[in-house]
């Protein structure tokens, strides 16, 4: 199965997700139903290796990293992908904190800690940077197999589906080193904006 | 005329079964087979050969080597029954049958087809803990948790049972217990909220004979209220119900994924319980029992004869499934049926395994720190409870709160690899891991199949110390006191064994096999095997010459976790990276490698 036959479908959690709902909600939503369709005729184009990934160049441009503006605390690129964000004293945006703590309650005990892989899984902080962002929901939505290397699916798992977001961009700074391993010191304030739509998708 | 035909035959059935059992406790008692993974079953891990001593050990070849076409993580080890020698992969859990009179030609091969679908529901890579052996066949516990009996001439399938529901995240890594006519199975999955359990199913068709769950009505966990005992007093009523609030119980964790033991005189099983889901203890007040519990249960009814659990409240997952070693020991000028148990929590117990009661409770790693150690007054309301230290509770400080620096990581002092134990130098030889852990939960949602933390968790090497990850010590259970420690890089994930020829032999994740002197500690043989080693190490002869071999093939939560190194984020930026990554020492591959003296 490859990363663009998502044979499970999405999952509810997933498209009643808040996080669609920041930006125009029309256009995100066509928008990863475009890069699903496309996605369908290839294969995939980061196969599950362990303790050698495709490795991150931080000074080649990556259209998928740059901020263009921020909604409530949350920030995008101009693409409307979502990314994080590094302050000038260090602080991280609430999402990537937040997803420091999800990776590691729900992803490092596959992807090892701080998304450095392991014996294995991948490492994926390179794989959130190196894939498009259409293609990694999907592949955490749907799941992927490649012989014995099984990605499960996470598309009914609330407590990765309404942190998706924060869980992709801590890995994206992770994979540009934007921050370091373990715990980001500083962070900005969870916005009402963001709480709010965690409410909402975890149901509480 | 019928009725009375079946009776007699079942009669003559059991008469059989229980004969088949005395010829594996007969091949267990011969040091020459290495008939059960566990050594015997007792868990000791020693073997009464002698022919490789502390004097020529240094002399040790590389006499053959096997690659097993695997690449995860491989624990356990072979068995060795007659001239023939069973090993197992990790997932998809091949079995070889291998000719050791024809140099280990393969006389027959076993590969079950299993889903995929349950590799990624496994915690912590598709390690399996090794077959088990019985009455002419061999046991193989898959990862999908289907129980196989294989002849083991030929490798026809002769039985198969499913023990769980992987769709509802009950995988399986550990070996099964063949005792009297049945063997006895565990499950694991404590990360998806699965409700533990330990099966007995009968060896000659594979029926169940009982189920024990770790919590639950009295029914399903096999206490009686009043016989039950928990240091030394009756459990009472509801004890599996009534310290979870509401139904939590039946997502309570507490699954049984560790080694077992048995004692034929007292009929009684010994194994231990993990983890409460989920990780977050907020979520589920109460003592959680049964989890984090020592068990001893009748070995043909179930029935629990006694308990006791080391960590009511689980704040830290400290999984309580290590394996109870069993010795006999004089403690005040008496001897007495012992029991010893390393903890993931940090902690040596000795009990008194007829009774259960505590006699030894002490630290096995200095660095332990979340609690201040075990109430002993059996006047105190706190007799047997450890003394948790405000500072390093997850459940004080609160959600979404980050506890630093509690020592162990979550981890444990020691996993599931075994210690060895020397009847003739009364020591534990324990490999241990040396990390600690910042640790922050927070709230999560239940989904079957899913996995259910709700905890992040940093580990790092334990600080103001050696600045390795590992330990390998030898421990006297009588008192509770460390004879020796040998630092060591990275976490001791090996199983040990000890020998009469005074050695004692481990692996190291950079794949060292390493001899040591059993009393001194003093380092006499080591080779580098392809892999790092998470096996554990076994000896059988065959034509009267003495061969050790050990499984390399990194990988299990060790992969995980040391893959690319540790960082202790407290530590302040210029200390990243200054960890030693275990990518820098090893790579994956499957291997035997069988040692032997030169000729």
């Amino acid at each position: 199965m490859g990363a663009g036959t998502p044979d499970r479908g999405a999952g509810p959690f997933y498209l009643m997700s808040p996080n669609r709902k920041v930006r125009p909600m029309k256009r995100a939503a066509s928008t990863f139903f475009a890069a699903a369709i496309v996605a369908l005729g290839l294969p995939a184009t980061v196969s599950a290796q362990s303790w050698s990934d495709q490795p991150v160049d931080v000074a080649a441009d990556h259209p998928q990293v740059a901020v263009a503006y921020d909604d409530g605390g949350r920030y995008y690129t101009e693409d409307d992908v979502p990314t994080f964000n590094v302050g000038e004293d260090g602080s991280v945006d609430w999402l990537t904190f937040s997803g420091f703590r999800r990776y590691h309650s729900e992803c490092h005990v596959c992807h090892g800690p701080d998304g450095e892989g392991s014996t294995y899984a991948p490492k994926i902080k390179n794989s959130a940077v190196n894939m498009d962002y259409y293609d990694f929901v999907d592949t955490v939505v749907n799941g992927r197999a490649n012989g014995n290397s099984v990605m499960p699916h996470f598309g009914d798992n609330q407590n990765v589906m309404c942190y998706l977001d924060d869980i992709y961009v801590y890995l994206k700074a992770r994979g540009m080193e934007a921050i370091s391993r373990g715990r980001p010191a500083k962070k900005e304030a969870k916005s009402d904006l963001i709480q709010e739509n965690e409410n909402a998708c975890m149901g509480s | 005329m019928k009725k009375l035909f079946a009776l007699t035959s079942g009669i003559a059935l059991c008469a059989g079964m229980a004969a088949a059992n005395e010829s594996l406790k007969g091949l267990i008692d011969d040091p020459n087979q290495w008939a059960i993974q566990t050594g015997d079953y007792k868990n000791q891990r020693y073997s009464k050969l002698d022919q490789i001593t502390n004097e020529n050990v240094g002399d040790l070849q590389v006499a053959w080597t096997m690659s097993t076409g695997v690449l995860r993580g491989h624990e356990g080890s072979p068995l060795v029954i007659g001239n023939m020698m069973y090993l197992h992969t990790p997932f998809p859990n091949i079995v070889y049958a291998l000719d050791l009179d024809q140099d280990g030609k393969i006389a027959w091969k076993y590969e079950p087809k299993q889903d995929p679908d349950v590799i990624p529901v496994m915690c912590c890579d598709t390690v399996n803990r090794g077959v088990a052996y019985a009455d002419g066949k061999i046991f193989l516990h898959q990862a999908d948790t289907t129980v196989v009996a294989l002849d083991a001439k030929t490798g026809e399938v002769a039985w198969s049972v499913a023990n769980g529901d992987p769709s509802k995240g009950e995988t399986n890594t550990a070996t099964v217990m063949p005792v009297n006519d049945k063997i006895i199975v565990g499950i694991s999955g404590g990360e998806f909220g699965v409700r533990g359990s330990v099966t007995a199913y009968n060896i000659a068709d594979g029926s169940m004979a009982w189920r024990a769950y770790s919590m639950g009505p009295d029914s399903d966990i096999l206490m009686d209220p009043e016989a039950t005992t928990h240091l030394g007093k009756p459990v009472g009523a509801d004890s599996g119900t009534n310290t979870w609030e509401g139904d939590q119980w039946m997502i309570g964790g507490g699954t049984t994924w560790g080694w077992y033991s048995f004692d034929p005189e007292l009929n009684l099983i010994y194994y231990g319980t993990g983890n409460p889901s989920t990780w977050n203890p907020a979520q589920r007040p109460g003592d959680n029992r049964w989890s984090m519990t020592i068990m001893a249960r009748d070995a043909d009814t179930g029935m629990a004869k006694w308990v006791y659990q080391m960590t009511p409240h689980d704040e830290w997952d400290y999984d309580g499934i290590n394996e109870m070693i069993l010795s006999e020991q004089t403690i005040d000028g008496t001897e007495r049926k012992l029991l010893t148990h390393f903890d993931r929590n940090g902690l040596g117990y000795t009990l008194d395994r007829e009774s259960g009661e505590l006699l030894v409770a002490e630290k096995f790693d200095p660095a332990v720190n979340w609690t201040t150690g075990v109430v002993m007054d059996k006047e105190s309301p706190e007799y047997g409870r450890p003394q948790v230290v405000a500072q390093y509770s997850t459940e004080q400080n609160g959600e979404d709160v980050n506890s630093t620096g509690i020592c162990p990581a979550a981890l444990g002092s020691k996993d599931q690899q075994p210690a060895a134990y020397s009847p003739e130098t009364e020591l534990f030889y324990v490999p241990t891991n040396h990390v600690c852990m910042d640790y922050e939960p927070f709230r999560v949602s239940y989904t079957a199949g899913q996995p259910y933390v709700g905890a992040t968790l940093a580990m790092y090497p334990a600080p103001d110390s050696h600045g390795g990850m590992g330990n390998f010590i030898a421990w006297d259970g009588k008192t509770g006191e460390i004879k020796w420690s040998l630092p060591e890089q990275f976490s001791v994930w090996s199983g040990a064994l000890a020998t009469a020829g005074n050695v004692v032999f481990y692996g190291t994740l950079e794949g060292y096999l390493k001899a040591v002197d059993a009393t001194t500690g003093e380092e006499l043989y080591k080779f580098k095997t392809p892999s790092g080693i998470i096996g554990n190490v076994m000896t059988y002869t065959h034509a009267d010459k003495q061969y050790v071999g050990i499984l390399s093939g990194v990988g299990g939560w060790a992969g995980i976790g040391l893959a690319a190194g540790l960082t202790n984020p407290n530590d302040g930026l210029g200390a990243v990276g200054g960890y030693a990554a275990l990518s820098d020492y090893t790579a994956l591959g499957g291997q035997l490698t069988v040692f032997a003296l030169p000729n």
